[in-house]
C-alpha cells in the first residue's frame, strides 16, 4: 500500500476482515456462537414457566410439583405429600408483601370453614426472614401451617413471578385452579366448594 | 512455641482492627430479593424489611461477614450482589476472562501480522531517484540567490 507521497510501504496496511487468516475464523466464529448460546441459555432459563397456565386454560388439571421444606418457625420439614387426600389452598406469600398482608384474614377464615370437609391452607413463605414471618402470622394470628421457600425454588416450579398467588390442589394432587395476585371471597366461592365435593 | 504466640498475636490484631460494620458498607453489595436492585437504591418494602434485617445484626454486633452469611440465611443465595461461583452463575466469573484472554490473543496476532509485513522506514526516508535529487537540487538552488 502506498502512502500519501507515493512512498511504498511506509505505512501499515489498513485491518480488514479480509486481513483475518482464514484459520481464525472457526475459533472467532465458535467463541462467538458459545457467547449467543449462553445468552439464549440464560434468557429461556431464568424466564417464568407459563405451561401451568396453558394447561387450565385447555381445561386440564396438571399435578402439582411436590418438594420437602422446612416448616416455618420449627425444625421439621414437611411438603404437599403430607396433606395428600385433602383440597388444598396453597398460598405463596411473604410478610413484607401488602396484598399478602391483605388477604391473609381471608385465607384463614377459609382454613377454618374448609377444614371440616378435608380442605387445608398450606403457606408458602417465600425470600422472607423467618423472624420477621413468624411476628407476621402472630400479629394476624395465622393457624395454617407454612413452609419456607427460602430460594423461591419451589415457587418457580408453580411459574410464580409475584406475590401473593394461590394454586387450588384437588384431592388428586392436582392443581384445579390458580390465582396470579391476591384472591377474594368470589374466587374461592367459584372454586372451592366443586374441589370439596370431590373424591380422593 | 513462640512461633504459635506470634500468629495468635497476628490473628488477634487482625480481629482487632477489623471495621465495625455499617449499613452504607453492606447495602451496596447486597441485592434487593424481589426487585433485583442494589438495596442501597430500592426502596421497595422487602428492601426495607433486608435494611431492617442488617441493622439489627449489626446492632448485635456481628461483623459484615456474618451479616452477609446471616442474609443468605434469611433470603436465599440471590441476596448477594456478587454471583455465587457455581451453576448457571459461574459464567459471570468464566465469560469475561475467557474474553479478555480472546481479545489479548487477538491483539498478540495482529501485532505479529502487522510487524511481519510493515517495512521499516530509515529515519531520512527512501532515497530519490538520480532525476527526482536533480530536480531538488535545482530547485533548491533558487532559493540561494
Amino acid at each position: 500500500m502506498d502512502n500519501a507521497r507515493g512512498v511504498p510501504g511506509v505505512y501499515p496496511p489498513v485491518i480488514t476482515l479480509q486481513g483475518v487468516r482464514p484459520r481464525l475464523y472457526w475459533p472467532i466464529s465458535l467463541v462467538a456462537a458459545a457467547l449467543v448460546a449462553l445468552l439464549a441459555y440464560g434468557l429461556t432459563t431464568q424466564g417464568t414457566d407459563t405451561s401451568i397456565d396453558q394447561s387450565l386454560q385447555e381445561g386440564k388439571r396438571v399435578a402439582a410439583p411436590v418438594k420437602d421444606l422446612p416448616e416455618l418457625g420449627s425444625n421439621a420439614t414437611g411438603s404437599l405429600a403430607d396433606q395428600k387426600g385433602k383440597v388444598v389452598v396453597l398460598n405463596v406469600w411473604a410478610s413484607w408483601c401488602p396484598p399478602c398482608q391483605s388477604e391473609m384474614p381471608l385465607l384463614q377464615r377459609t382454613h377454618e370453614q374448609i377444614a371440616p370437609e378435608g380442605g387445608v391452607v398450606l403457606g408458602i413463605d417465600t425470600q422472607d426472614s423467618p423472624d420477621d414471618a413468624m411476628a407476621f402470622l402472630r400479629k394476624k394470628n395465622i393457624t395454617f401451617p407454612s413452609l419456607r421457600d427460602r430460594d423461591r425454588e419451589y415457587g418457580r416450579d408453580y411459574g410464580v413471578s409475584a406475590y401473593p398467588e394461590t394454586f387450588l390442589i384437588d384431592r388428586k394432587g392436582r392443581i384445579a385452579a390458580l390465582r396470579r395476585g391476591p384472591v377474594d371471597q368470589a374466587w374461592l366461592d367459584a372454586n372451592l366448594p366443586g374441589l370439596l365435593k370431590e373424591k380422593a | 512455641m513462640r512461633y504459635l504466640l506470634a500468629l495468635l498475636l497476628i490473628l488477634g490484631l487482625t480481629a482487632a482492627v477489623e471495621p465495625k460494620a455499617s449499613l452504607p458498607d453492606i447495602e451496596d453489595e447486597v441485592m434487593c430479593v424481589e426487585c433485583h436492585t442494589a438495596l442501597n437504591v430500592s426502596t421497595a418494602p422487602v428492601a426495607n424489611q433486608e435494611r431492617q434485617f442488617i441493622r439489627e445484626k449489626i446492632a448485635q454486633g456481628l461483623t459484615k461477614k456474618q451479616i452477609k452469611a446471616a442474609l443468605v440465611d434469611a433470603y436465599g443465595p440471590d441476596v448477594l450482589a456478587e454471583p455465587e461461583a457455581k451453576g448457571f452463575d459461574l459464567s459471570a466469573w468464566i465469560v469475561p476472562g475467557v474474553l479478555v484472554a480472546v481479545a489479548a490473543l487477538g491483539v498478540a496476532l495482529m501485532a505479529r501480522r502487522w510487524r511481519r509485513t510493515t517495512p521499516v522506514a530509515t529515519p531520512d526516508g527512501p532515497d530519490l531517484d538520480p532525476d527526482d535529487a536533480r530536480r531538488l537540487d535545482q530547485e533548491l538552488a533558487t532559493f540561494d540567490r
